[in-house]
């Protein structure tokens, strides 16, 4: 359910910028979702589509790109197999993320007359 | 629009961003952790499952902890009934309701901190709406997550809600006097699941029944609660040499 608050932030931070440039409506959209985002792609799509209505956004095309977790030695940087242990037998140290975990607003494309 | 030229066409302007959509809630977090922990404070969020037994687990902390000044701020979606328990447990408490929102955000910390007198505690509890989904992408300013785990839960729990655990900074495994009734939950295979989802596991086995593992509880908030402590000294340390960070 907080995918509704989330898309309520992407679309008050859109219309911010929207103002700044003049803009009159938003042609596109562009967000990527992490895996460990804790965020629904899905739901953050239909919570987009009901919340657009009568906004700058009305027309405008979202697109979602999901983002993998990746998770690598904090040391050596190799990387962690899907599914083992988050820890570097190697350097017998943790693993840390290096991808996947943000719930990002990457580009907008505005229509300004 | 003009068919001939193109002239009054709007004109398409790409902006990047790349700006987190939690960025908001992340600003509010940073002013409510520069508070507490500048107060001294120990703030643990406090997040598992409806009946993981978070609360139950507060009320034994108070019993066990002695002279500690312990304080809670409590969610649910509806009733101040975890509130109400750990006031009659000795633990100050101010209640929010949710309404239907499932997770605590900083901005619900930040005004529940402004009706009820945290300034003094050894620790502040902030006890989240019962749910191993929402509350664990919301920073709230807490110095540490703890993330209540009860046996009964199962042993994937953690494959399951990896996004819930990565965030953990300890693990209290509850309930572990029901062990012995629960042939088929093994604590290995809790342990292993862990260790696949949080990078440094960290897991204290409790009962609020038996008081099992309350002791190491205790230690384990004593050792953070020193580090809120030494960092604070050092910030006004670095204040009286008037270093960056001296007006607040």
């Amino acid at each position: 359910m907080h995918e509704w608050s989330l898309v309520q932030s992407l679309l008050s931070r859109v219309e911010e910028e929207a103002r700044k440039h003049g803009a009159v409506a938003v042609r596109r959209l562009e967000v990527s979702i992490g895996e460990l985002a804790g965020v629904e792609p899905a739901l953050f799509d239909s919570a987009y589509e009901l919340f657009r209505t009568d906004t700058l956004c009305s027309n405008a095309r979202l697109e979602i790109r999901y983002v993998p977790a990746r998770w690598v030695c904090g040391q050596c940087g190799a990387r962690v197999a899907e599914g083992a242990a988050l820890w570097c037998t190697g350097c017998d140290g943790p693993a840390r993320l290096a991808a996947g975990d943000g719930i990002v607003l990457e580009r907008i494309e505005l229509e300004v007359p | 629009m003009c068919e001939v030229c193109g002239c009054g066409d709007p004109e398409i302007v790409p902006v990047d961003v790349h700006e987190s959509l939690l960025a908001g809630n992340d600003h509010r977090a940073r002013h409510n952790r520069e508070h507490l922990a500048g107060h001294g404070v120990l703030s643990v969020n406090l997040m598992g499952s409806p009946g993981a037994g978070k609360t139950a687990i507060l009320e034994a902390t108070a019993r066990a902890s002695g002279g500690w000044a312990l304080g809670a701020i409590t969610a649910d979606l509806a009733t101040e009934r975890d509130a109400e328990r750990l006031r009659a447990a000795g633990i100050p408490s101010h209640g929010i309701t949710t309404g239907s929102v499932c997770h605590l955000d900083a901005a619900l910390v930040h005004d529940a901190l402004h009706r009820f007198p945290w300034h003094r505690l050894d620790v502040l509890f902030i006890e989240n709406v019962g749910n191993l989904v929402c509350p664990a992408i919301y920073d709230l300013g807490q110095a540490a997550n703890v993330v209540a785990l009860s046996v009964t839960e199962g042993e994937d729990k953690p494959l399951k809600y990896p996004v819930m655990f990565r965030r953990a900074d300890l693990v209290l495994l509850t309930k572990v006097d029901l062990l012995p009734h629960l042939p088929g939950v093994r604590v290995e295979a809790i342990e292993d699941a862990l260790a696949r989802v949080m990078p440094v596991p960290a897991m204290i086995p409790v009962s609020a029944t038996t008081t099992e593992g309350v002791a190491l509880w205790l230690e384990w908030l004593a050792a953070r609660r020193d580090q809120v402590a030494a960092s604070r000294a050092r910030g006004s340390a670095g204040r009286a040499l008037g270093e960056p960070g001296a007006r607040e």
